[in-house]
């Protein structure tokens, strides 16, 4: 294609850009005779510009446009709504013509007669109706004032640059960056000065000219948000609502890709913000609102990364409709849903098939949209989270990271092979030695759990997740060590076999053979010119099946109410023995669970034991100390729960181990049996509550045993 | 070379001569360090540094279903292109470029094993051996899913 119709296409994407904002700007300020003078300006530029080079179209329309606007300038014309629209409706039709342009190389046979005559009755009509314009005659001189003025100001500062080239440039950035660390891998083990200063001197210059040809791909978010005017704009035009739109941090800046992978999901959040968000003024007028609702879009960039708000002062989300909905859909069943918070609630909207708006109309609603619009953002590397009073608003946050090129991660070792974890997913290191290591991680059924500050804290490893069959380097100490990591609004601890340290590491794409792995995110080169793997958090903690389902909802709901520290809640853990009906025991009596082989159960006196952790641990059938008829003798292991005091542990014998549960728990009814504390209502059953000491004080004094 | 000609990078893998066109591939290199990746498919050796490139390598002698390297036995890295980038194809031997001629093809019988027969596309009946013509796309064509992904 002609190398000036390449270029006018983009610089006519740019002006139709700038027409856009202007106009709804316009509208507020019919005053202004600076943005009359623009919008001429741009209008011409489109007209002249396209004539020259052949666009005849573009010209025809764009010249009644520009009569239009001179009429404006003289004052014989003043601006209002319908105006507007037809302009506004030009510029779309230049857009398409452009578009077309863009893809044939021709203007096509688009039909322009309509657009054409609906501008010229703007003329026909302006001329009879408004004799004297909002705007004064001398308005033409001033405006041709400011525009000699403001010609020749943003000729010279940039240039353009094609996106490929930068790509390319950020690719060999990316390998410098990795020469670099080699280098300095060396550098431990010189002792000349020179070359030690050299390294030091090349690292410096590699870091700043990283951070440059980042800056080069960097844009402000206000470039996607400048379509947000028209948007909203049209949709509380064609949906009656008035509407502010306000934005802040306009200028904050984001890597090209990320803007790019972004523009889609803030649009429709903005459409959907205004569709269900926003009331009309008489619903507003009627809730004590002012008529006009409020947009708020906020950027600005905090501990690495990108935040994104967009607030309304709406109706906010109504979460019983929403719980309705997702009992209604089988998303989740009802005994969950009563037990969910307010914020898990809201978040379900993120799910799929998920729509709670009355009516369906074409701006959204149609249950797509804020799945994609979730997935979108996490496929960056982004989470999203929603808030909602009811009644005042609906607030959105967006976490996205900077860029994803090269990307601080920490480095760990498992079975001799070292992973990269992205630094976004870390939330803090936890070391377990000695004691601690051998009595830290503790078993409920086949899940490993931890407790970190109270809440417990699901624990995978990562040598069993990824089959690694290779021993550690083992330092000896049997020390654990516990990655937190944070997917997926979740959080949980990733035992690797050593830590080693932070690094800025270039992510490389892995290829096909390997896509299908959901483990890995890519892989990189470090510093020894070794290539190691980076772990998708989101894909391990998937694969390990922690995160995404309905169970860790309820997972996340338990770990939420326990993160409130409300006192009266408890954790119990739930068994059944023989044909009873549920037992419960406080997880605070419970050291760790345990499964035994029947043949490992020895006898010692009259009791039964087995040897458990270099001592001998005497085995209490619950079954008997409560005297429920035990089941016959089963095939395969018996389930133990492990009860530890300062004289030494004692295992409880049970049949099946169920669950834990975490909630506050009355006790209706006295039992006289001083074996039980009780029984209460724990997840709609009844449940009798295990007084542990006096049930094993009771089994001693009666000589008695499983 | 005349049109009926063609010129093949041959290799060994088990005493048996392999040949791939010349033209696909894009070096030869020694033994380079590897990084296994878990989870993948047995034939994925790993992953090498080459030249800040990240390249999949493919254990050829896994991938025809033959007998693994004894210990010490440091493959080759023929490196090929393919459409999703290069790959790097291990094997046990580096031979010459050999030229071969059309009127010496024969289809690969059929008494071979299926993976064989799926990836050799046919024989050159050269003076002294046989050379079996690899066909790279598909020795590089594995999914990781197929492997024991699946839990």
């Amino acid at each position: 294609m002609d190398e000036f119709i390449q270029e006018f296409l983009i610089e006519g994407g740019e002006i139709l850009d700038q027409l856009d904002r202007d106009f709804v700007e316009f509208e507020k300020n019919p005053n202004s005779k600076e943005l009359v003078a623009r919008i001429f300006r741009a209008i011409h530029t489109l007209k002249g510009t396209g004539g020259t080079i052949g666009l005849k179209k573009l010209e025809s329309v764009n010249h009644v446009g520009e009569n239009i606007l001179s009429r404006m300038r003289e004052g014989k014309l003043s601006v209002n709504a319908s105006i507007t629209s037809a302009l506004l409706k030009m510029i779309d039709v230049d857009r398409q013509l452009l578009a077309t342009v863009e893809r044939t190389g021709e203007e096509g046979d688009m039909d322009l007669s309509g657009i054409i005559q609906s501008l010229n009755a703007i003329l026909t009509a302006g001329e009879i109706l408004v004799q004297n314009g909002i705007v004064p005659p001398n308005a033409v001189q001033d405006a041709l004032q400011i525009q000699s003025e403001n010609h020749d100001d943003s000729v010279t500062s940039n240039i353009r640059v094609d996106v490929n080239l930068l790509d390319k440039v950020m690719n060999l950035v990316g390998e410098l960056v990795l020469a670099r660390n080699q280098i300095l891998q060396f550098t431990s083990n010189q002792k000349d000065a020179a070359f030690l200063s050299t390294a030091q001197r090349l690292n410096l210059i590699t870091t700043e000219l990283q951070e440059g040809v980042m800056k080069t791909r960097m844009q402000p978010i206000g470039n996607i948000w400048n379509k947000f005017p028209r948007v909203v704009r049209d949709l509380s035009n064609s949906s009656g609502k008035l509407v502010r739109l306000e934005m802040e941090g306009s200028q904050t800046e984001l890597d090209k890709t990320i803007i790019e992978a972004i523009k889609d999901p803030l649009t429709h959040i903005v459409r959907n913000s205004l569709d269900h968000g926003l009331e009309t003024p008489a619903q507003r007028e009627a809730a004590n609102k002012p008529p006009q609702g409020l947009l708020f879009l906020r950027a600005f960039h905090e501990g690495g990364q990108v935040n994104i708000e967009i607030s309304d002062d709406g109706a906010g989300l109504d979460l019983n409709a929403i719980r309705a909905k997702a009992i209604e859909r089988g998303i989740l069943p009802s005994q969950q849903a009563a037990k969910m918070t307010d914020r898990e609630i809201a978040n379900l909207i993120f799910m799929a098939g998920f729509s709670t708006a009355q009516k369906i109309t074409n701006i959204s609603g149609r249950g797509v949209g804020m799945d994609v619009v979730k997935t979108n953002i996490e496929k960056i590397g982004g989470t999203v989270d929603v808030s909602s009073v009811r009644g005042h608003g609906t607030t959105l946050k967006i976490k996205i990271p900077l860029t994803l090129a090269i990307i601080p991660a920490l480095i760990v070792t498992t079975g001799g092979d070292r992973f990269a974890i992205p630094q976004v997913s870390l939330v803090e290191l936890v070391r377990l030695e000695g004691k601690a290591a051998e009595s830290g991680v503790e078993m409920i059924q086949e899940a490993a759990v931890y407790r970190l500050r109270g809440t417990l804290l699901p624990i995978i490893y990562l040598n069993r997740e990824l089959k690694l069959t290779r021993k550690a380097d083992s330092d000896g100490d049997g020390a654990i060590n516990i990655v937190v990591l944070q997917a997926d609004g979740r959080q949980f601890g990733l035992v690797v076999d050593g830590i080693n340290d932070t690094e800025e590491i270039v992510v490389k794409p892995l290829r096909k053979q390997l896509r299908g792995i959901s483990c890995f995110a890519g892989a990189t080169i470090m510093g020894d010119g070794k290539v190691a793997l980076i772990l998708d958090i989101v894909g391990l903690a998937q694969r390990a099946s922690l995160a995404g389902e309905s169970s860790g909802h309820v997972a996340a709901v338990a770990k939420e109410e326990l993160a409130e520290g409300n006192e009266k809640r408890e954790s119990w853990l739930l068994l059944r023995v023989g044909d009873s009906g549920k037992l419960a025991i406080p997880l605070s009596m419970v050291s760790r669970l345990e499964e035994f082989d029947r043949k490992t159960i020895e006898s010692s006196g009259n009791r039964q034991v087995v040897q458990y952790r270099r001592e001998i641990m005497p085995l209490v059938s619950v079954a008997d100390a409560l005297h429920i008829p035990a089941h016959a003798v089963r095939e395969g292991p018996i389930q133990v729960v492990v009860h530890s005091t300062g004289s030494g542990s004692v295992g409880l014998v049970v049949d099946e181990i169920l669950d834990i549960v975490d909630q506050h728990v009355s006790v209706a009814r006295k039992i006289d049996n001083s074996c039980l504390l009780g029984s209460a209502v724990i997840q709609q059953h009844v449940t009798d509550l295990l007084n542990v000491p006096e049930l094993i004080t009771s089994i001693a004094n009666e000589g008695r045993m499983a | 070379m005349s049109a009926t000609q063609q010129q093949f990078c041959t290799f060994y893998i088990q005493s048996l001569l392999f040949g791939v066109e010349v033209e696909t591939v894009q070096e030869v290199i020694r033994h380079l360090e590897m990084t296994g990746v878990p989870l993948a498919p047995e034939v994925v050796a790993g992953l090498i540094n080459l030249r800040g490139q990240i390249v999949t390598a493919i254990d050829l002698r896994r991938r025809l279903g033959v007998a693994g390297r004894r210990a010490g036995e440091l493959p080759m890295n023929v490196v090929v292109r393919t459409g999703d980038g290069a790959v790097s194809l291990l094997v046990d031997e580096i031979g010459d470029v050999v030229e071969v001629e059309e009127k010496d093809f024969e289809k690969a019988p059929d008494t071979l094993s299926s993976t064989s027969r799926e990836l050799i596309r046919g024989v050159y009946k050269l003076k002294k051996e046989l050379l079996l013509v690899l066909d790279t796309q598909r020795s590089v064509n594995i999914s990781a899913t197929a492997g024991n992904e699946s839990h």
